[in-house]
């Protein structure tokens, strides 16, 4: 399909495709199986521009936007959608700075995200805390000039590794959804640890671990936003990130598309390659029209999202619900494709020897973080029904 | 520190046919790229740069017209400026054409400290250029270089690659190197590298520009003409022996005696 990229775009596509090939490939059953952060491949991404491209030029980004982190996600995910997360993990770190941040706040932070010199995490998740935000606990308590956080964030992508965090926690308790706050700590704060790493069924060379905050002082300098808008900043950030997750689904799906076209011209049996089978060519074409179908609605999503830059408040369009739907439909295809990849390469898809029993693994947390597909679902018929609201009073 | 790089745009080789009527390369839409152990010394350049602040990488290229975009990839791997030393009277040198045209450019241009170039290109493969234009500007060269042990203000130790082993040669400046592959690993062009190559202007010397003498350019400046360029035949004939290891060994071992080598 012909999505009419720009110059810009197709630069950002050909350098993560080249960083994917010559870098990525050559090791991604290594990080898989060690379950080591992949620091290599991360200075590739940085010595690419790559870690910079939905963050504006004035702060070192290259300016392009979501659909240039889209772009640049998905190809990389072709290859490999684990490694990739430090990248994309990143973005949804650094989101609400994008989204929140001072003056200040934006000159301090971003452009060492942007060199790719530093990485970012998103702090939002709970134990007790999932899809619902407002069960967390951790509470931050003013103090003077600062706050005093404590309690225990978990499941978070680039912990430990990540120099700078966004992290959510309750000033105002009696207030509910309206009593979070965000802030941005830095890795080496006193009172600011790290927990539990996880193992994970996919995604291994990305680092989940426990954030533990421990009577961590923080200054109010480090306040996002106002206090009391933390629950705004996490959902403008999701419908900005959600379109990242997809772009990893996307990637995930395709490069499993690929595999199995590829094994299923070389496989002969019965006397003939698989591919000219009517039982496995209708399972290729559902999968290539799914994938289609997933990237139209995904760069059609990010385009509406960067429509927004620079036009007053009152002209912004809210992508709530193309962002969940992107997300949901990306996600959801992955998880079909990537299994109908392994179908097809039968015996062998379910071996290491062969990448897609990875992507399978990899392709199923995607419908699961920055909320399920059941929440994205919620998302999307909440939106529905506002929308009705409004015009059939 | 002003550096120069010395470049040459090549067929794609990997995918490179030859007709089989003529015997020569089929150009036809088969890409162009950069010499590949020219890559070597635009990233060992770049990277001599990187750590000395404040200078320059110029890459310079003689070839037709479209070997500008040999030059903007340069730039996209972080060189400066780019140079195409490209005129009528240019076409068709041979090494020693060639190193003067560029030794007259270089001229042109300037001051440098070190010049880079690739061991040899993997079309002609006669490692003849580089030094030739040394001996031409009348400087220090060190072939096969794999390693920049040390540099300073006044001297550049390094490993020039040997058969056995390596030497290790330290020598003032102006220099220039012929690099080996073992001396780096070229980087992937950065985005910003890429907007760089966008916007660079390229630089066209014609020979009037570099003062070149005509009578020392292209082919009436090449004392070495191509008579004909051909793929050697397969070899062909010969004996195969085929079954279980221990027969052939003993048949081969028979053929031997029949023909009184052992």
């Amino acid at each position: 399909m012909e999505y009419f990229l720009t110059e810009e775009e197709k630069m950002m596509v050909e350098t993560a495709r080249n960083i994917a090939i010559e870098k990525m490939k050559p090791v991604r059953e290594h990080y898989d199986e060690k379950e080591e952060f992949p620091w290599e491949i991360v200075k590739e991404f940085a010595q690419a521009d790559l870690c910079g491209v939905y963050i504006p030029e004035k702060y070192g980004g290259f300016g392009q936007g979501i659909m240039g982190l889209v772009l640049v996600v998905e190809e990389l995910c072709k290859v490999d959608g684990a490694i990739s997360l430090s990248l994309a993990a990143t973005a949804l770190g650094t989101l609400p700075i994008l989204i929140a941040g001072s003056e200040e706040q934006k000159t301090k932070y971003l452009p060492d995200i942007a060199s790719g010199k530093k990485l970012a995490a998103f702090g939002l998740t709970e134990a007790g805390a999932g899809s619902d935000a407002t069960g967390m606990a951790t509470m931050a308590v003013k103090d003077g000039d600062y706050y005093i956080l404590n309690g225990t964030k978990c499941f978070i992508t680039n912990g430990g590794e990540a120099e700078t965090y966004t992290i959510f926690a309750k000033t105002n308790p009696a207030r509910g959804a309206r009593g979070i706050s965000c802030f941005i700590l830095e890795k080496g704060m006193a009172g600011f640890e790290f927990g539990k790493k996880e193992k994970k069924m996919g995604i291994r060379a990305s680092s989940t671990r426990e954030l533990i905050f421990n009577n961590c002082k923080v200054h109010k300098d480090q306040l996002l936003g106002k206090e009391g808008h933390g629950l705004m900043i996490a959902q403008a950030t999701l419908d900005n990130s959600r379109p990242g997750v997809a772009a990893q689904a996307l990637g995930i799906a395709a490069g499993a598309l690929d595999e199995a076209v590829i094994y299923a011209r070389k496989r002969v049996q019965f006397g003939q390659p698989i591919a000219s089978f009517q039982g496995i060519q209708h399972m290729l074409a559902d999968m290539a029209t799914e994938v289609e179908a997933a990237r139209a609605l995904l760069y059609a999503t990010a385009r509406m999202i960067d429509a927004n830059v620079g036009k007053p408040e009152k002209e912004q369009k809210r992508t709530s619900k193309e962002s969940a739907m992107a997300k949901l439909l990306c996600s959801e295809t992955a998880m079909k494709v990537t299994t109908n990849a392994v179908q097809i390469l039968g015996g062998y898809g379910y071996c290491r020897d062969y990448p897609v029993e990875k992507m399978m693994r990899d392709a199923k947390i995607t419908t699961l973080y920055e909320g399920t597909s059941q929440i994205q679902k919620n998302e999307i018929a909440l939106n529905l029904i506002k929308e009705s609201a409004a015009k059939n009073k | 520190m002003n550096i120069i790089a010395c470049i040459k745009q090549v067929p794609n080789t990997t995918d490179v046919k030859i007709d089989s009527q003529t015997g020569r390369l089929k150009r036809e839409g088969v890409e162009s790229i950069i010499n590949p152990f020219d890559e070597y010394a635009i990233e060992e350049a770049v990277r001599l740069k990187e750590k000395n602040p404040g200078s320059k990488v110029t890459v310079i290229t003689m070839g037709p017209p479209q070997a500008e975009s040999a030059l903007r990839e340069a730039i996209s791997r972080g060189a400066d400026e780019g140079v195409l030393v490209c005129d009528r009277p240019f076409g068709g040198a041979d090494t020693l054409a060639t190193a003067y045209a560029l030794s007259s450019a270089i001229k042109h241009l300037g001051n440098f400290d070190i010049i880079f170039c690739g061991k040899q290109a993997t079309d002609g493969d006669t490692a003849q250029v580089g030094p030739g234009l040394a001996e031409m500007l009348g400087i220090t060269h060190i072939a096969y270089v794999k390693k920049i042990e040390n540099i300073d203000g006044k001297t550049i130790r390094v490993e020039r690659l040997m058969e056995d082993g390596y030497d290790v040669i330290e020598c003032g400046f102006p220099i220039l190197m012929t690099v080996v592959k073992e001396i780096n690993v070229p980087r992937i062009p950065s985005l910003k590298g890429k907007m760089n190559a966008k916007k660079a202007v390229i630089k066209t010397l014609t020979a009037a520009d570099v003062n070149a003498d005509l009578k020392r350019v292209g082919l009436d400046g090449s004392p070495t003409q191509v008579m004909k360029i051909f793929t050697p035949p397969q070899r062909t004939g010969g004996e195969k022996f085929s079954g279980e290891p221990q027969d052939i060994a003993l048949s081969i071992v028979g053929k031997f005696k029949e023909l009184g080598i052992v």
